[in-house]
This record gives structure tokens, sequence and C-alpha cells, in this order.
């Protein structure tokens, strides 16, 4: 008793390889997904054509959280884009304070303290896990199963709390600075952090029993949004997308900034690159961003200064230069192309955000035939947040 | 998919045998120690210097006048006023506070329904958070303004004993740009600086390294900047905002930098040409600082001004007060250059009263201005003081200046213990290494070493340069024997001032003391010599405890004659800079206003 579709109403393929839909003919509707749609997308819509239930076309929309950061940024000096930078990715910030920080530091010449390397590396493996416990949420709840987000929520909760007290902040941390880090780890945080971690560990195991081994899940992810392998390079695909495709793509270990060098892990790969084994990916990231948080805490220098010395922040003039600094989101690769002209403001500065490439071309190529009910779910299967498309 | 699938979700109902893990009073959650939460403010160490509303990228902070705060040295009487509806409590305020009185308490939540409660000034409108000592605090060593002056190389007290020549070397251009990096540009030193220099403006004219444009700024506010860079008193840097948590800027040799790196013709481009003659004569007698700034803004404005010095070259006390070692005499060269470079006649070796009398000068000018400044040493009138050999120290630093031959004494002891004493002090020890190989000075002073008018960084040279300083001590009589001065007697002052704070020394006679010397030297104060006035006009004028009374503009009761610089107030360069600027402001208004009554 399968879903046999009938393709006879599809629209046929003109000269130039689009689709002749004829709005007037009765066959196809148009429909909105977004941009209120409450699903971890967030504010971008999709224009759907539809036939029936069927997706026959899809274009993507952004432009509704466009707040121009990139072109603020120009007219701010080094030091006042810090606060800014966080903003441009609301649920894991701490990528764009880290490749402005760095770009910042490697034009105007400042080498970050080793004892601040390793927290900035710390802080950004928390945040990959605040990322990935906000996608899990998602992802089954774009499919009905609600009580998943309520977990992961709980657990994304606690690793606020550690980083309220690391950073003294729950969401903007604002703590990784050009030069450095603001401060080190409060008295007890190693205690603290392993407690939230074993309750993490405990909540995944839960989250794999309903989630992940989970007939109606599987049922709608399996087989489902498939990325062909071939895609990647054509579409920039990076990260947990590119890696359940079984290329096992990671800037971490491809290469190593902060002290990812001294870390001893792999990168998680999987082979269907359908929704499921995404899912699946990510999940098993999370454990390997547990356990690299508890290799750093045992390795990282617990003295040492935290900041270099840099120049007066109230008149830094940075020399002429350009860089472009990478690393790896829980999305994919994260990067910031910094451009310099010695004075005191950025003269261009452009953010490379893996869900541009993901939530829009390769979105409008994987949704087609694809059923209305099972947008959503490959929405945020691609993992993507529309802020870092709006720079 | 098997069996599995179907059943393991079910485990989810475990839950329901689970405590839930929600916060039942999220409102009074504490939050952690370093959150970033609503700002205080200690009022009573903010000083208003605004750094916080420069940093803050948001617009949140504006500096506002608060009813309970006067302006005073050193505080702008400014306090922040943070827009709740624009703060991203970013901290980068409470990381730039120049005085760490911004801090953020952790209050983590805060309800109200009137919408501009959120816009206040932090410890001034009260708040439950104000004395709550958690909260995000700058953490030790985080710091994003340099703490630390950059040091001033100078010349070791070995090498500098044996001549005159300048101690201070001065800052290269890189030592200077990373000086002048400290600086937040707050302002609160042009408030204080008496002559107002645009002082966060030429350091920033330092740091680009636009030095046409640095002199150009001091320029404006004044004509003897290379005197300045090397001898002000600095009053700008005790109210620098980086003092509060480290080293002042370098503000006076910022300023001496920016003279070393500039030619005079390049001075003499920034300040311009002097504007169409106007007809009118000003005769100005002293050419010390506070009559050459009055001359050389008369002159730019057209007058035609003549200086009349008595002494055989201008600059006044800076020249034959201040030694060599500490005042290069090209460097006043240079600056008076300037000066006659604006069309300021100086004429030297003329003594009014004796060459050319003050009615003369009134006959030919439409105004005289006197800058006589301070040129008698007063003495302490203890017994044997009417000795030949005891001696005033500004009669001996003008012979110094001059080359004159007083007679190098192979010991001496020096009276008082104000930078006056420590420039005779150690004037002498350098003519004593030179003819006798070694330095025999004694150096006694009334005060306490920590509340001597000397600045520190001289009673520290003085000491490494062989003066022995003695601290609370009181001088009773020279000793004379055989018609040769052999000493002075001191007791150890209890007290200088008596209950009611006048000057009334108390002295301990149990503990006296004879410092050996040949010569003793006063140097506890000078006084102006102002016989030139003759008796009728001394009559006929107003004096305020031995000084000519003059209104705001520096007018006598006399209209034609006005008086200017350390007669009228405090002894230092740059106050008598400003007066000049202050009296020459006046006299050119009022030379306008009887143009066009006429």
């Amino acid at each position: 008793m399968s879903y046999v579709p009938d393709r006879s109403q599809y629209p046929a393929k003109k000269a130039d390889g689009t689709l002749d839909i004829d709005l007037t003919s009765g066959k196809y509707l148009k429909l909105w997904q977004g941009p209120n749609h409450p699903g971890i997308t967030g504010n971008m819509s999709v224009e759907l054509t539809v036939c029936g239930d069927e997706v026959v076309e899809g274009k993507t929309h952004v432009g509704y959280l466009h707040r121009g950061f990139e072109k603020l940024m120009e007219r701010r000096t080094f030091i006042q884009c810090f606060p800014i930078v966080c903003r441009i990715c609301v649920p894991e910030p701490d990528f764009n304070e880290y490749c402005y920080a760095a770009a910042v530091e490697e034009l105007a010449g400042i080498q970050s303290p080793v004892r601040a390397d390793w927290i900035r590396t710390l802080i950004l493996e928390m945040g990959r896990i605040n990322s990935y416990m906000m996608y899990l949420g998602g992802q089954a709840g774009a499919f009905g199963l609600g009580v998943i987000a309520q977990w992961t929520t709980y657990v994304r909760d606690l690793m606020l709390d550690r980083f309220e007290e690391l950073t003294g902040a729950r969401i903007y941390h604002m703590f990784i600075m050009p030069g450095g880090v603001r401060d080190g780890l409060p008295e007890g945080f190693d205690q603290r952090m392993e407690e939230t971690l074993c309750e993490m560990e405990r909540t995944l195991k839960d989250v794999y029993e309903v989630m992940f081994c989970n007939a109606v899940f599987k049922k709608r992810s399996v087989g489902v949004g498939v990325i062909d392998p071939a895609w990647l390079e054509a579409y920039g695909v990076t990260g947990p997308n590119a890696r359940a495709a079984g290329v096992a793509k990671d800037v971490r270990k491809d290469q190593p900034y902060l002290v990812y060098s001294e870390l001893d892990f792999a990168p998680v790969t999987g082979q269907d690159s359908d929704i499921y084994t995404r899912a699946d990916v990510r999940r098993r990231d999370v454990l390997v961003s547990i356990d690299l948080i508890r290799q750093i805490l045992a390795k990282m220098p617990r003295s040492g200064p935290l900041m270099a010395k840099v120049p007066n922040v109230l008149h830094w003039k940075i020399p002429r230069g350009e860089t472009y600094i990478r690393g790896e989101c829980s999305r994919g690769e994260y990067g910031y192309y910094l451009v310099t002209d010695g004075s005191g403001y950025p003269r261009r500065v452009n953010v490379r955000g893996p869900s541009y490439t993901h939530a829009m071309a390769l979105l409008e190529r994987m949704i087609v035939n694809v059923n209305i009910s099972d947008v959503a779910g490959l929405m945020v299967s691609l993992h993507t947040y529309p802020p870092e498309i709006e720079r | 998919m098997g069996v599995r699938d179907l059943l393991s979700p079910f485990t989810a109902w475990k839950n329901l045998f689970r405590d839930p893990v929600s916060i039942r009073d999220p409102l009074n959650r504490a939050a952690a120690p370093r959150y970033r939460g609503f700002h205080q403010n200690d009022n009573a160490k903010c000083i208003g210097c605004g750094t916080c509303e420069t940093i803050c990228q948001n617009g949140a902070i504006d500096m506002l006048p608060v009813a309970s705060i006067a302006t005073k040295q050193g505080d702008s009487g400014l306090r922040p006023r943070i827009d709740y509806g624009r703060c991203c409590w970013c901290a980068l305020c409470v990381d730039v506070c120049m005085t760490g009185s911004l801090t953020m308490s952790n209050a983590y939540t805060w309800v109200e329904s009137d919408p501009d409660a959120f816009r206040f000034t932090p410890g001034i409108d009260k708040k439950h958070w104000d004395d709550e000592e958690l909260g995000y605090h700058r953490p030790a060593g985080h710091q994003l303004t340099g703490r630390v002056r950059m040091h001033m190389p100078e010349m070791e007290a070995e090498e500098r004993i044996g001549s005159f020549a300048e101690i201070v070397n001065g800052y290269s251009v890189d030592q200077a740009k990373l000086e002048a990096d400290r600086c937040v540009s707050c302002g609160l030193c042009i408030a204080t600086c008496p002559t107002h220099m645009a002082i966060p403006d030429y350091i920033k004219a330092v740091r680009d390294g636009d030095y046409a444009r640095g002199v150009a700024l001091l320029y404006e506010t004044n004509p003897f900047s290379g005197i300045c860079g090397r001898v002000c008193t600095h009053k700008c840097e005790t109210t620098c905002a980086a003092r509060h948590e480290g080293d002042p800027i370098a503000i006076r040799w910022l300023k001496r930098h920016i003279m070393d790196q500039v030619t005079p013709g390049q001075i003499r481009t920034a300040i311009g040409k002097p504007s169409a003659p106007t007809g009118k004569k000003v005769a100005i007698v002293g050419a010390g600082p506070a009559g050459l700034t009055a001359a050389f803004d008369l002159a730019k404005q057209g007058h035609a001004v003549t200086v009349f010095e008595a002494l055989a070259q201008p600059g006044g006390m800076t020249r034959w007060g201040i030694p060599e070692y500490r005042l290069p005499y090209d460097i006043i060269d240079q600056d008076v250059d300037i000066i006659r470079s604006v069309g300021v006649d100086i004429r030297c070796n003329v003594r009014i009263g004796k060459d050319i009398t003050l009615d003369e000068l009134r006959s030919t000018h439409d105004v005289v201005l006197l800058g006589l400044g301070l040129q008698l040493g007063r003495a302490t009138r203890i017994p044997g003081s009417d000795h030949a050999d005891v001696r005033k120290a500004v009669d001996l630093l003008r012979q110094a200046t001059a080359g004159e031959d007083f007679g190098t004494p192979r010991t001496a002891v020096v009276i008082g213990g104000g930078n006056v004493a420590m420039d005779i002090a150690r004037t002498l020890a350098r003519l004593q290494k030179a003819v006798y190989g070694e330095v025999r000075v004694t150096l006694t002073a009334l005060e306490e070493r920590a509340r001597f008018l000397a600045d520190p960084e001289e009673i520290k040279e003085a000491g490494e340069e062989g003066v022995v300083i003695l601290d609370a001590r009181g001088p009773q009589q020279v000793m004379v024997e055989n018609g040769k001065v052999t000493g002075l007697k001191t007791w150890r002052v209890k007290a200088i001032f008596d209950e009611q704070g006048r000057f009334a020394p108390s002295y301990d006679e149990s503990d006296e003391q004879i410092h050996a010397g040949s010569m003793v030297v006063e140097a506890i104060g000078q006084m102006t010599d102002a016989s030139l006035l003759g008796d009728e006009l001394t009559e006929l004028l107003t004096w305020n405890r031995g000084r000519i009374q003059v209104d705001a503009g520096g007018r006598t009761s006399e209209s034609w004659l006005w008086a200017v610089g350390d007669m009228v107030h405090g002894p230092d360069v740059v106050t008598a800079v400003a007066d000049g600027h202050r009296v020459a402001a006046s006299i050119h208004a009022n030379l306008i206003v009887t143009e066009q009554r006429k």
C-alpha cells in the first residue's frame, strides 16, 4: 500500500530547463511556508508551487532579518564591532566572536595567549552542543515529536547556566575579545560542567531511544531529503550535511585552529545522506563535543595571561591587509573575511555563514518532488540559521 | 525498522516518574556572580571622563550633569545615564572605565510598567541592586587602555652632575606614539591647564605623526610650548583620567616631543601672519612668560608692541631662574625668536626708572603693561643672615646664568624645600663638582619630605646628585666665626602651622644641629621689585598684600597701567602664560573700544 504519485499532472520543462507552470490552469497552487513559521528555520520563507500535495518548485526568500551588520561594522571601531558580531548567529554566537577576534589579531599582529586559546576552544564546543540541542528539538518537532524539544531545551539550559557563570551572559556571551578572552574559569566550574555533561549524556540516550529508534521518525526521515554527494562541491556543502554524505570534511581536522591539534577526535560521518543520517551525525557529534570538553578541561593551563597586550582600544588602528579566518561550527564552515585599510574601522567584513549555501541554493534543488508535509523536516535537516544569511 | 522502533518511543513515559526540571520561581533566580546585569556606578569614584560614553557602540550612554555633583578639577561633574532600550550589556563601558567606578550588578530581572524607568543614571537614581556585590566587575589585569607610562630616557646621576647639559633626552617618535596611544581623550586636562591647551588633540597629532597640526594646536594657547614642554608644573597630569588606575599620560613630555620634531619655519607657518597694523602702541615691561605672551597676542592682533627688559636677554625667570640642565637656553631662544617673528620688538638692557622713566613710556604708548615677575628673594631674617655670604637663591641663579663667578663655596647650606631650592642646590652641586671634585651641599626645609613643594623627581634627582636633604629643620642662626660663615643652626620642626592654620612654626629645641657650610643660601620665596613705579604712583595704586590689585582683565586702578604674571598671580610659567593671554585680550578689547569711541 505505497503511495504512487500521479505524474500526469506534472509540469513540462521548457527549452531553457525551467518548468512550464501555468498558474491559471488550476493545477497548481502557490503556498508560502514562513516567514512566521514556528519551526526552527526561523525568519525565512519558501515560496512553494505545489501540485496536489507535492512540491514542483520552491523559491527561497530571505531578508526578513536583515539588520546590515556588515555595513554597521564599517562605521564602528574594531572594539565596537566585538559586541555586534555575536548577533549574526543567535543560537551559536561564539563562532562570530572567535572568527572576528582571530581576524583582527592576525591583521594587527597580535598573538592571543595560550590559555585564552584553550578557553576559546572550550566555549566553541559548548556552543556547538547548544546549537545541536536546538537542532535536535527542531528536527523532531518538525515531524511531530514534541517531547524531544523539551528535553533538549532542558539540557541546553543547563549549558546556558555554564555559559552564564563563565562568560556572564546566557545567549550573547561577548567573551572572546580581540586579544584573548575576558576572564578565566570560575571556581568549581569543572565539577558543574561534568554534572552538566553527564545530564546531557543521559538525555541523549533518551533522545536516541525516543527519536532515533522511532518508527514514525524513521518512516519520515530515512531515504527522504537525500543530498547527492555529487552536489557537495557544486553547492559548497560543508559540515554535517557533507559528513552525512560520507565526506569527512571538518575544518577542525583539515586546518586545525586554536588547540584542536592537541585534542583527540575523529570527524563523525554517515553514508546515506538523508534526513535521518544527518540527524544521527549531529547526535554523535554532540558526543564528540562532550568528549572534547572533558579533554579540554583536563589539559588546559590554569594560569597565565588571558589577554594579549592590545593598543588602546579607543583608537586602535590596524594596518592595511586582508584575511579569511575559518572554523567548523555546528552547521559547517564558518568564515570571516576582514579587510583593513590602516584606519580605525574595518574597511569590509564579510561573514561566510554555512546557512547561506545550505538554505538558499541547496534547498531550492532539494525541495522539488517533496511532499508538503516533509518540507519543514527537510528545511530543518539542513540546519540553517537565517541571521547568518542576512548579515 | 523493527519491533524496537515501535516500542522504544514509549520509554518516554518514564519521565512521568521524574521530578520536573523547570524552575518554579524564575523571577527570583540568582544569576551567576559574573552576570552582566544592570549597571552600578560608584559616583564618589567616578570622574565623569566619559570614556564609557565614547566606547558604547549603541549610543546607550549619555554624560549628563547631576544636581548632587559639582564640577571640580579632575571631575567633569557629569555622570553616565544609561538607556536600557539601547544597551546590549556588552560591558565594554566597564572594561574601559578609567577609575573602576562603573560595574554591573547581577540583577537578573526587573519588571516595570513605565518604559522611561529603563533610562536612568546608575548610582544617582537609586536601585535595589546598587549595593549588590556580585555581578560583572572588570577582572584583574583586564586592561583595554595602556596603564604604564613610557619610560623617559635620561642621564644617570654620575653623568649629569658633571655638566649643565640637559638631563632629559626626550621621547623618540615611536616612544611618543606609544605614550600618546594611552590617552583616552577625555579632556579633563583641558579644564585643569591654566591656559586650557588642546591636550587630547595635540596628543592625537602625536599619534598620527602630524606635527604641523600638533604645533598649530600648541601655539593656539601657548607661545611658550618649548619651555612648558620641559619645565611646566603639569597640573594637567594631576587630573589625568589615566592616573586613577595607572600612570598619568606624560602630557608635558608629549608637548616637548612635538616641539622637538618641528622646525622654526614650521612653527611660523602654523601661527600665521599678524593682522593689519592698528596704529596702537603697547609698552610691556619685563620679557618673561607673561609679558611675552601678552606681547605675542597683541602683536598678532596688529598692535605695535615694544618689550623692555632690564637684563641682557629675554625669558625672565625661565632663563634667569631655571638652570640650564632643566631648560637649555637655546630652547628659550627658539621660543622667543618665534615671538619676535610676529613683530614684537624686545629691547634688552633697558631698565625702566633708570634708562627710561615710566612717565616717558606712558606718554609715548597707549597702554603700559607691567610684567615684572618676582625677582627679589625673601629673607629668613635669622641672626647672622645679614652676612655677605648669606645669599638669595634667585640672585645666585641669575649670576650662574650670566656666567658670573660668585665664588663657589666648598660647603653650602640651602634653606628651602621648593623647586628654587632644588635648583640652587643642584647648581651649586655641579659647580662644586667642577671646582673641587666633590659635592657638599646640605638642603634644609621646614616641611616633612612628603610635603615638600618641590616636584618629587627634583627631590629624587637632587639626592642622587649628592645633595644631603634634611626635612623638618627650622633655621635658627647663621653661624659666623672670625667674620666667616661656618654653618647653619637648625631645630627640628614640631609643627609649621598653629591650630588656626596660620604660619607659626614650633620647634623642638632639644634637637639642634649645625650644618657646616661656608655659604648659606636662602630659597624661601620671592617678591616683586616694584621700585620703578616711584613713590607717587605707588601711592596712587591699590595694593593687596604687597601685590598690585588688578581687575579681571589685569588693569590696575590707573586706567593706562596694566599688570600681568607672577607679580599679580602665582609663580609658574603656564599660569603666567594664561594670564598673558587674558590680559592681552582685555587690552585688545580696550584699545579697539577706545578706537571706536573716537
